[in-house]
């Protein structure tokens, strides 16, 4: 098992005037057994990142280490690392079997060492009926285990995961979700797991990297991410229905600093008798509670309603507080949170 | 068309007949005429039923006799030579081809656009463009009357490479991750994986080739002048020595009709993998 560190990691494509930077130098310590969600927007580096840990992407600057060696040089099956593939990249004339043991065979594993490895990752991932099987006749959450055992076999000291689950429908996904946290518990490994989806990172992640635009915007637990997200970026990113960011907000009112950024979560604002007059555009009604879109002063603000509350009437007028301990500072020029009396 | 209307199938149905005859009578001519005497068949009208010699002919080409004139060798070295001929040239062009197509989609190496386009160009210059400069070189190498003389300069095949590239182009990339992820060097990518993902495709080509190198002409033609070295396809030509009355036209024919063998019975035996290797692309 082992440590993670990135430092400074920047990839550029091409050279001279054609060059594209897609990384600008993103740092961070993973410690032995973390598991650590990288999430953003598509394109925003984070598939590249992961593939520059795997060995798959040339490092353009900084350094890597995986347990403390550098592996900038090395082959991605010198690092010591497994990766599922988000289209799992079965070999298609092998069978499930043959799959999982093509890497330890040339590693020249003892045979009856690469059955008992290959026996007990498939016992592991209740595929023990159907070794014999070929990748197109499996379904699309067993090819994923197969995947998944593919990386186990190996014993690795790190898996990487490249958006494992965007294959699946909604229900495996949660399934696997909770199979993927059991592993990795299990098997008490480090792991690096891609993935734009906020729900995702939120469930799965010890500590996520946020990216955007091949910037790490923060690196946190998903406590901090949600309760104290760094950027404007991250407060709109992460959290579904997004954060409020209001620019022409009363400021003063609420103690905070002239010009900033006010940032409030739809779950935090509560419906009043006085306050906040926002105009009902669209409601939402999604089972537990609604969602109503209205405007204030201009801006669109998004408020979530219980649904025990009565459903107000589109184009009339909603009066809402926010709760003040929940309120989110950002400068309004570099969206950089900012402290409330600092 | 799911019509059924009796007239268009009966239609339809007449002129698949008309096909099968244009196609099949000169082979039943041919056969008809190898079971038959040299004298039988020149009689004016010509007979349309099989005859008793069948044995007599088929032993005479295979094995040699000897003519007044033209050529009476042993048909069955002729075939050898062929078919020696035609394998070479086949598993050679597959396998060139697939190195070259292999290293064009995945490495990357200096002036590789280059070589890709010169290999797309030589697809203009067939052997019978060539085939002075060729036949200088092979002739100061020393290869005239060889099975080297008559396969090396046949196997470079630019449509084979451009078959197995645009292959090569529908793997999925991370499947060539996978294998690096496992460890895998780029030929055991290449034999591991690579190789069983494209059996289909080198099977049609098998097909193709072989009929092709079986069916040369006019290389060999240029490069063979022993006996012991023709090809079947040069065997029948050389047994024709002009004027219609010396030739033996029953051997001829019965040679011409075992030289259609071998090719016919690639086809027969290799349709299914033919026909898949064209048609889909197994993923």
């Amino acid at each position: 098992m082992a440590s993670i560190s990135l430092q400074q990691v920047t990839k550029t494509y091409g050279s001279g005037k054609q060059s594209l930077q897609v990384l600008h130098g993103v740092s961070a310590d993973i410690q032995d057994r973390e598991f650590i969600v990288i999430v953003g927007p598509s394109g925003c580096g984070k598939s590249t990142l992961l593939r520059m840990v795997a060995g798959l992407e040339e490092i353009s600057g900084g350094t890597i280490s995986i347990g403390g060696r550098v592996v900038n040089d090395l082959e991605p099956s010198e690092r010591d690392i497994a990766m599922v593939f988000q289209n799992y990249a079965l070999y298609p004339h092998m069978s499930v079997y043959d799959n999982m043991a093509y890497g330890l065979k040339i590693a020249r594993v003892p045979k009856d060492e690469i059955r008992t490895r290959v026996d007990k990752a498939a016992k592991i991932l209740e595929l023990s009926h159907l070794l014999d099987r070929k990748p197109r006749a499996l379904s699309g959450g067993q090819r994923q285990r197969v995947a998944m055992g593919r990386a186990i076999v190996r014993q690795p000291q790190v898996f990487l995961f490249d958006e494992p689950l965007s294959n699946l429908d909604a229900k495996l996904r949660v399934q696997t979700r909770l199979e993927i946290q059991k592993l990795h518990r299990e098997l008490g490994i480090t792991a690096l797991f891609v993935t734009h989806d906020q729900v995702e990172a939120m469930t799965l992640a010890e500590r996520m990297i946020v990216m955007n635009a091949g910037r790490m915007e923060q690196f946190g637990t998903p406590e901090e991410v949600y309760n104290r997200p760094a950027t404007t970026f991250v407060a709109s990113f992460m959290g579904s229905p997004p954060m409020n960011l209001l620019k022409n907000a009363p400021n003063a009112d609420f103690g905070g600093p002239a010009g900033a950024i006010l940032g409030i979560r739809p779950e935090h604002l509560q419906i009043a008798g006085s306050g906040w007059a926002v105009q009902v555009d669209t409601i939402e009604m999604l089972g537990a509670e609604r969602l109503v879109y209205g405007h204030l002063d201009g801006e669109h603000l998004i408020v979530r309603m219980d649904e025990s509350l009565p459903s107000p009437a589109l184009g009339a007028t909603l009066h809402v507080m926010p709760r003040p301990e929940r309120l989110h500072w950002f400068d309004s020029a570099s969206g950089q949170r900012l402290e409330p009396g600092a | 068309m799911v019509e059924r209307r009796p007239l268009l199938r009966l239609l339809a149905h007449v002129v698949m007949l008309l096909g099968v005859l244009i196609v099949a009578f000169p082979l039943y001519l041919a056969f008809v005429a190898s079971t038959h005497s040299a004298q039988d068949i020149v009689q004016a009208p010509m007979p349309l039923l099989p005859g008793s010699h069948f044995w007599e002919t088929y032993k005479a080409a295979l094995f040699g006799r000897d003519v007044s004139m033209g050529s009476g060798a042993p048909v069955a070295r002729m075939m050898w030579v062929s078919l020696v001929t035609a394998l070479v040239i086949t598993f050679g062009k597959i396998t060139i081809s697939l190195l070259s197509a292999f290293a064009i989609v995945y490495f990357r190496f200096p002036l590789k656009n280059f070589f890709f386009w010169m290999i797309f160009i030589t697809l203009m210059l067939p052997v019978e463009v060539r085939i002075g400069p060729t036949y200088q070189v092979v002739s100061d190498l020393g290869m005239l009357n060889t099975y080297a003389g008559l396969t090396i300069p046949l196997i470079a095949s630019a449509t084979a490479t451009f078959l197995f590239r645009q292959f090569f182009l529908t793997v999925p990339d991370e499947l060539v991750e996978a294998a690096r992820m496992d460890g895998a060097g780029p030929m055991r990518f290449l034999w591991d994986i690579l190789l069983p993902l494209s059996k289909t495709s080198i099977a049609a080509l098998f097909v193709i080739q072989f009929i092709y190198g079986w069916n040369q002409y006019l290389w060999p033609l240029l490069a063979t002048t022993s006996e012991d070295m023709y090809p079947v396809v040069i065997g029948i030509k050389r047994m024709i020595a002009g004027g219609d009355a010396g030739n033996e036209w029953n051997v001829v024919m019965a040679t011409a009709l075992l030289a259609m063998l071998p090719p016919a019975l690639v086809v027969v035996l290799m349709q299914k993998w033919f026909v898949k290797g064209l048609v889909d692309t197994e993923k």
